[in-house]
């Protein structure tokens, strides 16, 4: 019963945040109610047992894609919906198809309706299983997905450090 | 579940090891030791090289798998680990004597070429298609940054970020060809692909074909395979010239380690499949790389289509697909090491400051004014074109008759027309050298001992590879 309260709580927050993306006329508003929607999905994974799809979820998403967003926003500096005049008739031609392809698929989902899966491990994404996986069998490829990760610091520090002055 | 990670898994990864430990060790020494001289750190690099070298011997004989069937001990993987590290320490050497005209940053430098080194030995140890494509990640990333480390020079910036753009972009057909075949057989392991692959050989599903040919084009591209070979010549010209070499030899060997353990090795079964594609591949790469080659008279652009042409005659090997490919291609990867990494040494030497003379004009005279060095660029060219009795020649050699060898008469005989077509602006150099006037009364710089040790190991390498090529062959083999 309370796993069925909490999923309609996080459901309507998720769908709640996708109706103000739209309807805000401030982009800054829209992606912090993106935000929103998705802390309320990582919320649904919770229930669905996928702690670490739910933790990714809020870092990768949450965290890093929307501050890149929130960055582009900011450095344009788009005030009120600044947009180009007719950029929105063409997107009504592609944007309305879409919706009604989106809605055909739901449609068909209900008409068939839904059928019930039952899931018989129910700790495969949790946390402790991944850890396990990462350092058993998968040690290495993790240890040399580090070595990645310090390649790339070092090569954004490296090429964004000090001012330069390019020649030609 | 307890962490079972036993001796032999942790021999296996020696050599990758101790290089990498000792790139973080060189992050760290400025921290430790900020007064020591930077001019330290390269050759600290090549000290981290000659350990893992060492540590390259007791894989010697090793055969297996090891972490739980993430990486594969055999005679490929030895072989590979010792070619990808002569590379990084030649091209260091090259380095330390680049620095000289140019202020490289080695401290950033050498730990990269130190990290890509290993992504490249992951690659060739690779036994699973996810340990390919760490490393072949590992290994990109570090070249795309040092691909714009000469930070001052349009060219250099425009070079890293085309090669980053291009580079994830093929990342993403390889990963989705990783994605569809892992789908198809269940596993990233590379065996049970190869079985997947044998028992399903007459009629091979459509899915798993379609992940085959878009692993072939991640891969085509970081071997720059024609039609994905676009960003080579830009970023060949505007990379630092140590760079370059490492560039060339390295993703390049790289590159065709992981085309043998995925396309030759596992997918060995189904080659009727993949043969007719790397076919036309192969022809047209080599096609391409020679002709656009005869009309380049910047040094870097011409070899870099060159470096296409080359991956065109090692694609005949992989074409050949019979127990001739592995050895065969191996014997021209190292080959082609020295050949590529001694005409690159030389052409650092002959660009000078700010790498002005760059275009093949200011090799004329070279012959008269610095009769040694010419004399090495010479033996260089003559191995590039594949004249006997350098290495080039035998190296060819060995990729064509492992295609004779498959009845694959139209393509060696496409090759060996391709191999005349390549003299003459091979040759264009020579004659340069020897048959005209200087350009310009500037003196050239006296040989530099870094570069100077790598012209030496590279003629020697060649002459010994061209006239004694049996011990090489009976060790592939």
């Amino acid at each position: 019963m309370l796993q069925l309260t909490l999923f309609y709580i996080f459901a309507v927050l998720a769908v709640l945040g996708g109706i103000m993306v739209v309807v805000h006329r401030n982009p800054i508003y829209s992606a912090l109610s993106l935000i929103l929607t998705l802390f309320a999905l990582a919320g649904e994974y919770i229930l669905l047992m996928a702690h670490f799809i739910a933790i990714v979820h809020i870092a990768v998403y949450a965290g890093a894609i929307m501050v890149l967003f929130l960055f582009v926003i900011m450095l344009l500096n788009i005030r009120i919906e600044e947009r180009a005049p007719g950029a929105l008739r063409y997107m009504v031609y592609i944007g309305v198809p879409m919706a009604a392809i989106l809605f055909l698929q739901l449609g068909y989902l209900a008409f068939k309706g839904f059928q019930e899966v039952y899931v018989k491990n129910t700790d495969v994404g949790t946390v402790e299983r991944i850890g396990q996986a990462l350092f058993s069998k998968y040690v290495l490829p993790f240890e040399i997905t580090s070595i990645l990760l310090v390649v790339a610091m070092v090569g954004a520090v490296y090429l964004s450090k000090r001012k330069l002055e390019i020649v030609e | 579940m307890p962490i079972a990670i036993g001796t032999t898994d942790l021999i296996s990864i020696l050599p990758i090891a101790i290089v990498s430990l000792f790139g973080v060790y060189l992050l760290l020494q400025s921290v430790f030791a900020p007064r020591m001289n930077r001019i330290l750190i390269p050759y600290l690099g090549i000290l981290g090289v000659g350990l893992a070298v060492v540590g390259n011997f007791f894989l010697i004989g090793m055969e297996g798998t090891a972490f739980e069937g993430m990486v594969r001990v055999d005679r490929l993987t030895v072989v590979l680990n010792f070619l990808f590290l002569i590379t990084a320490a030649l091209s260091l050497l090259i380095t330390i004597s680049y620095h000289e005209g140019e202020h490289v940053e080695f401290l950033e430098f050498t730990p990269l070429v130190l990290f890509s080194t290993a992504g490249m030995m992951v690659m060739g140890s690779a036994e699973s298609l996810m340990t390919i494509f760490l490393g072949l990640e590992t290994m990109s990333i570090a070249l795309y940054v040092m691909a714009g480390f000469r930070r001052t020079n349009r060219h250099s910036l425009e070079a890293a970020l085309k090669y980053f753009l291009l580079g994830a972009f093929a990342t993403g057909f390889l990963l989705y060809g990783m994605a569809l075949t892992y789908g198809m057989v269940g596993s990233t392991n590379l065996t049970q692909i190869a079985q997947y692959f044998t028992q399903n050989a007459l009629d091979v599903p459509l899915v798993a074909l379609m992940g085959l040919a878009l692993i072939i084009i991640g891969f085509g591209f970081k071997v720059a395979l024609v039609p994905f070979h676009m960003w080579t010549p830009d970023v060949y010209q505007g990379s630092p010239l140590p760079v370059t070499a490492y560039m060339a030899v390295g993703a390049k060997a790289a590159g065709f380690a992981a085309i043998l353990r995925v396309i030759s090795l596992s997918a060995f079964s189904i080659a009727f499949q993949w043969s007719e594609i790397l076919w036309v591949l192969a022809v047209l790469t080599m096609t391409v790389g020679n002709v656009v080659a005869l009309v380049q008279d910047n040094i870097k652009r011409m070899l870099a289509y060159s470096s296409i042409a080359h991956a065109g005659y090692i694609l005949v090997g992989v074409v050949a697909s019979n127990d001739q490919t592995v050895p065969s291609v191996v014997f021209y990867l190292i080959v082609y090491l020295f050949m590529n990494l001694g005409a690159f040494a030389v052409a650092t030497m002959v660009a000078g400051q700010n790498e002005r003379r760059v275009n093949i004009q200011y090799y004329r005279g070279l012959g008269y004014t610095q009769p040694l060095l010419a004399l090495a660029m010479a033996v260089f060219m003559f191995s590039l074109a594949g004249f006997p009795p350098t290495a080039g020649f035998i190296g060819k050699f060995y990729i064509f008759s492992a295609a004779l060898q498959s009845g694959y008469v139209w393509l060696v005989i496409l090759g060996v027309i391709n191999s005349l077509i390549s003299v003459y602006y091979y040759l264009n150099v020579v004659v340069a050298m020897y048959m005209q006037q200087p350009v310009d009364e500037k003196k050239i710089a006296p040989v530099l001992p870094g570069v100077g040790v790598v012209i030496l190991v590279a003629v020697l390498g060649i002459v010994y590879l061209g006239i004694f090529p049996g011990t090489m062959l009976s060790v592939l083999r």
